[in-house]
């Protein structure tokens, strides 16, 4: 016989989160969706609203006065009349300038790709391959220049680069006459490699470290020689690093703007500056909005692209 | 036909005749050290063709060492490894003539069955039709044949050890070294592939060398063992040599169960030993002539099934091979029981008995006084 422990077992407390939920639940709102909240309002408000804003400009015309554009909508004896100007968008492909722009952002940012891809790959194979006690040293310091203010390295770049540079000092000393690095497309690429090189590395490390290592050896005994390895075994298999490194170097390559005006010169045409220019020189608010919304267009397109590529990589 | 019979086994066992066989492998005196770690020590081994040779040891006594320079992904620090009469110290693992099947199988996920099977192929430049005809026939030696364009991922653990070993037979290596083979699968899937295993290697006369830290997969799959310890080589032999006659404490403790008891030689004739055992609590008497001196302290071994239990104390000759305790546990594995008995020096000493009575009713049981008894041959006598 056991007598009834009236304390056992003891009432379970309520928290006060348990409360809350509990009546969040009754007008229909889970914690999940609370958390999915977040991001999505973030989205909402910094994003998505903000766009629309562009969106709109980029549909009026210039105008003088505050704000230097044309109202959508406007109100006429009681009517409201809504008034979209195309002529931003139809400018982008009558002007020469604006399609030369987006095809040269392209190409610089498509060559500066394939470079940091060159450089970073053995980079990220040989850390990947260095010894555990050295790996995350030199893994720090890929990441180290992130220390510094991006602009101030980009700066420091013109310091080597100019007519009386350290580069050119230092060929001076062998009496080789000065070289012109400055306001060139190739200070542009030595500055956008530079600067985009870890987003290259660290995506590559990441495929590269988790590849096993009987992998090359089983290849190398099976009568492959190391470049048929690599070729066979190593590139395929990095594939989805290559990828992820391309997009984080491509996408932002493509919109830079502090790189080409540090270190381009006046025929380096970028997207960028063109924005730039016709939003503070000329203040042409809508015509930037235009341009700034054909570019979203011109990223978005190669990213679904190498998004495809990764995802059927991956799938393997 | 006694002496065809002796011929036959001198035929399929070369190494009993190591003066008229020339050995396939032989690795002399090779030692690897890793920094300071010696992985490797001194380890000569001659290894003949067509034999399935096992290396057998615990995790760090450098069998995987010795497997991986015999692929050239390690070279010896010093000593030198023959293959064939050529000697491969400077030969890259793409030019020697030898395959691997890795412990983790390593099959490249990116390719299909067919071509992780036909890599091997392409390397050698042979022809399409000739590459596409050799996977066939391997796939269907390894009875895969409906599973050539699946990807690793797609396939069973055994499969994938399947699609290694055809991958590894490919080039039809003189000598394919295989690491744990077996190691990744379970129990009853191990047991089929160790004799599809044994059938392969059978068919093709390929030499294979083992690597394994599992005993009983030594013991079915080889017909020698090296048994590795500490870098070194404890022993090799056949497996019944390393079973029943051990050279060491070691491989005699590694290789099955067994019990080992110290003891102190006081009759050493050249036809038998007699050893003063307080362990047993009794003599042995040993019907062999044994390499020691009196009074010199050295182990007996023996394994639980060459010793007898019974109830009554039974009849030995020379009073000794005879000793008594009590049961103290009792372990039923189906075909055979293993009883420990205490004896009266609180030694606990294994004897299994095969339970060949069905349900026997008067079986010995716990807390039963037995008496343990074995002849003058069941035991090892070790000086080591």
């Amino acid at each position: 016989m056991t007598t009834h422990d009236p304390t056992y077992p003891p009432p379970r407390r309520l928290k006060p989160w348990t409360t809350v939920e509990r009546g969040l639940a009754k007008v229909g709102i889970s914690g999940r969706m609370l958390v999915l909240a977040a991001p999505v309002l973030w989205l909402l408000v910094f994003f998505l609203v903000p766009l629309a804003v562009v969106f709109g400009i980029s549909l009026a015309t210039k105008q003088f006065g505050r704000p230097p554009y044309s109202p959508l909508l406007t109100t006429e004896e009681g009517t409201v009349q809504l008034t979209l100007h195309l002529s931003n968008y139809i400018r982008l492909f009558t002007d020469n300038l604006y399609v030369a722009a987006y095809l040269s952002s392209i190409r610089i940012a498509a060559i500066s790709t394939i470079l940091t891809l060159i450089i970073g790959y053995p980079m990220a194979y040989a850390i990947a391959r260095a010894p555990d006690k050295w790996r995350n040293i030199l893994l720090m310091l890929v990441v180290l220049p992130f220390f510094t203010s991006f602009l101030l390295r980009v700066y420091a770049l013109t310091g080597f680069m100019r007519g009386n540079g350290v580069i050119n000092q230092f060929l001076g000393l062998f009496g080789i006459e000065p070289l012109v690095m400055m306001q060139t497309d190739f200070a542009v690429y030595v500055g956008i490699v530079y600067t985009y090189l870890p987003f290259m590395i660290l995506p590559l490390y990441t495929t590269l470290v988790k590849l096993d290592v009987s992998l090359f050896e089983a290849s190398a005994d099976l009568g492959a020689r190391p470049l048929r390895t690599f070729l066979s075994v190593t590139l395929p298999l990095s594939m989805p690093g290559v990828i992820a490194g391309s997009m984080l170097v491509f996408i932002p390559a493509i919109g830079e703007f502090v790189i080409p005006s540090l270190l381009g010169g006046p025929s380096t045409l970028m997207i960028g500056r063109v924005l730039w220019d016709e939003f503070f020189t000329n203040t042409n608010w809508p015509r930037a909005a235009a341009v700034a919304m054909a570019m979203l267009v011109v990223v978005v397109v190669p990213i679904m692209l190498l998004q495809r590529a990764q995802s059927s990589v991956v799938e393997k | 036909m006694a002496k065809k019979s002796q011929q036959l086994a001198v035929d399929t066992r070369p190494w009993r005749d190591p003066g008229n066989n020339k050995p396939f492998v032989r690795i002399k005196n090779v030692t690897k050290k890793f920094g300071d770690v010696l992985a490797v020590h001194d380890v000569s081994l001659d290894i003949y063709r067509s034999e399935l040779f096992c290396l057998l040891g615990g995790s760090g006594s450098g069998k995987s060492t010795l497997l991986r320079m015999l692929a050239g992904f390690e070279s010896p620090s010093s000593g030198t490894i023959e293959i064939d009469g050529q000697d491969m110290t400077d030969v890259a693992p793409y030019n020697r003539p030898v395959n691997m099947m890795f412990q983790s199988y390593a099959l490249f996920p990116h390719m299909s069955v067919e071509q992780n099977i036909a890599y091997g192929l392409k390397r050698d430049h042979l022809p399409k039709g000739e590459i596409n005809d050799r996977v066939a026939e391997l796939l269907s030696l390894v009875k895969l044949q409906d599973y050539g364009r699946r990807k690793p991922h797609q396939l069973s653990g055994g499969q994938r050890q399947r699609v290694a070993l055809a991958r590894a037979l490919a080039k039809r290596p003189k000598l394919l070294l295989l690491d744990e083979p077996l190691g990744a699968l379970d129990k009853k899937l191990r047991e089929e592939t160790q004799f599809e295993l044994v059938k392969i290697q059978e068919s093709l006369g390929v030499t294979f060398i083992v690597v394994t830290h599992d005993q009983e997969e030594a013991m079915t799959l080889a017909t020698r063992i090296g048994v590795m310890n500490l870098g070194e080589i404890a022993m090799i032999g056949e497996p019944t040599d390393i079973y029943e006659f051990p050279n060491s404490r070691f491989v005699a403790g590694f290789i099955g169960s067994v019990n080992m008891v110290e003891g102190v030689v006081t009759e050493d004739e050249p036809g038998h030993v007699r050893i003063r055992s307080s362990e047993l609590g009794c003599d042995i008497y040993v019907g062999h002539g044994v390499d020691c001196a009196p009074e010199q302290l050295l182990w007996w071994a023996v394994r639980p099934e060459k010793m007898v239990l019974s109830r009554e104390k039974p009849h030995t000759d020379h009073g000794a091979n005879v000793t008594t305790g009590t049961v103290e546990e009792i372990a039923y594995l189906g075909d055979i029981s293993v009883y420990q008995v205490a004896l009266e020096s609180g030694k606990r000493i294994r004897v299994s008995q095969t339970n060949s009575i069905r349900g026997k009713p008067d079986a010995i049981t716990w807390e039963e006084k037995v008496y343990l008894s074995w002849d003058d041959q069941a035991g090892s006598v070790l000086t080591v």
